[in-house]
């Protein structure tokens, strides 16, 4: 008979192993997703290059523009802070490493004596600043796992808009960047205002031609105008692809160690058991033995 | 021979030759493209851009974006655009007549506008409407 002891080992053991295969199950997905993510990554590069490639050229061609987007303002009353992180948790400490920077950049504002604007892009981030009763501004979930440009379009154009009408006099962004495979790092950016165009064009990454002869139309500054808010959303966008890249290797590494802890937890309460059900047949023959050698004395 | 590609902010879209190239820039009217041409940077009208080259045609429904020259090498960025046998020429024609509805409803409908501009820009690319390109 399974003694009490052995029947609660027993169920922690079948508990234990099914939790290991939902991380299993998710760790294996999390790993098809990031391959995924970090192809759509790698794919929506060439439009950032050939968007700064064009800003290179005009720069270069003297546009000179004061466009809305590139004020400078001399006192900033409020700071935009843009955070992006995702819907779902089990991710390591891939949600709470945003919300982490981004709070430090809102307690950074408040000791220069600004106030803050927050614009959360995923539930957790949501879920942390709303619990702690920060007044959140706008907030968009349900594009963290595999955010297309309409997403980003949509939210480039509200910090956009609130940039423009002067609700807010800088932005930054927050979110983590994808280095590798092994490595994502959380990054702080200055998102707005724009560092003037020979600023961008100083950055590179275009791969500008070196001949500055250009024809424009309808003209250099028209162009720049309709260009400056292209460049803003395909810049949010890489981040929100960056950052769903990383959720993804995120959870694939937690999920593995969530497993691998699961093995070693299994390997541990069967050994456990296995002692409790030897201990439990040895007292019982001891007992059949004494009650033997007591009916036979 | 230019080198052309077609970028979106997803991927890049299309990539081949042509011998020449023709698109509408905003203020400009149409313009070609062909090797040697001077470095060149328009904004684009919601409107076809066409590529023409030695085994065939390829033409695409562009809805606004930028278009840029240099080196015999032409780069559409565009947030949308379409080849021609992704057009549903039926769901643009709905889309015209709904367009069409709505402006003259009310001419001042920014939204219904911009939707007659793409639907017949569609339609033009679909049924080689807009212009031999020659």
């Amino acid at each position: 008979m399974a003694g009490a002891k052995e029947r609660v080992l027993r169920r922690r053991i079948a508990s234990v192993n099914s939790t290991k295969k939902i991380t299993r199950a998710m760790e294996l997905i999390a790993a098809t997703r990031v391959v995924k993510a970090m192809q759509r990554a790698n794919e929506a590069k060439p439009y950032a290059t050939q968007i700064t490639s064009v800003i290179e050229n005009l720069s270069a061609g003297g546009a000179a523009v004061s466009h809305p987007l590139l004020r400078e303002p001399e006192v900033v009353n409020r700071v935009g802070i843009i955070a992006i992180a995702g819907d779902r948790g089990l991710a390591g400490p891939y949600n709470a490493g945003v919300i982490r920077a981004a709070e430090r950049q809102l307690n950074a504002a408040r000791t220069e004596g600004a106030e803050y604007a927050l614009i959360l892009c995923g539930k957790k981030t949501n879920d942390y600043f709303t619990f702690q009763g920060y007044d959140i501004d706008s907030t968009y979930t349900g594009m963290s796992d595999s955010p297309t440009y309409e997403n980003a379009r949509e939210v480039a154009g509200e910090v956009m808009r609130m940039f423009t009408d002067g609700e807010i006099d800088r932005v930054e962004l927050v979110y983590t960047e994808f280095v590798s495979m092994g490595t994502q790092k959380v990054t702080v950016r200055r998102f707005l205002p724009l560092e003037s165009s020979d600023t961008v064009a100083a950055e590179g990454g275009g791969d500008a031609s070196a001949l500055a002869a250009f024809e424009f139309e309808p003209s250099a500054g028209g162009v720049l105008e309709s260009l400056l808010p292209r460049y803003v959303e395909a810049r949010l966008f890489g981040a929100m692809l960056e950052a769903a890249a990383s959720e993804h290797a995120n959870r694939q590494r937690a999920m593995k160690a969530a497993t691998d802890n699961a093995e070693e937890l299994k390997v541990k309460l069967s050994r456990e058991m296995n002692r409790v059900r030897q201990e439990a047949i040895t007292t019982e023959i001891m007992e059949i033995v004494s009650g033997a050698e007591a009916l036979g004395a | 021979m230019l080198q052309v590609e077609v970028v979106s902010p997803e991927a890049i879209t299309y990539s081949g030759e042509a011998t020449m190239v023709v698109a509408r820039t905003v203020g400009g009217g149409d313009i070609a493209f062909q090797a040697g041409h001077v470095p060149f940077i328009g904004v684009l009208e919601v409107w076809s851009a066409k590529v023409i080259g030695n085994d065939g045609n390829d033409e695409f429904a562009v809805h606004s974006g930028f278009i840029q020259m240099a080196n015999d090498k032409v780069t559409i960025l565009s947030d949308v655009s379409e080849a021609k046998d992704e057009i549903d020429v039926e769901r643009a024609r709905a889309a015209m007549s709904r367009a069409e509805a709505a402006i003259a409803a009310d001419d001042s409908d920014v939204e219904a506008i911009s939707a007659l501009k793409r639907a017949s820009a569609r339609l033009a690319v679909a049924t080689g409407e807009s212009g031999s390109g020659h």
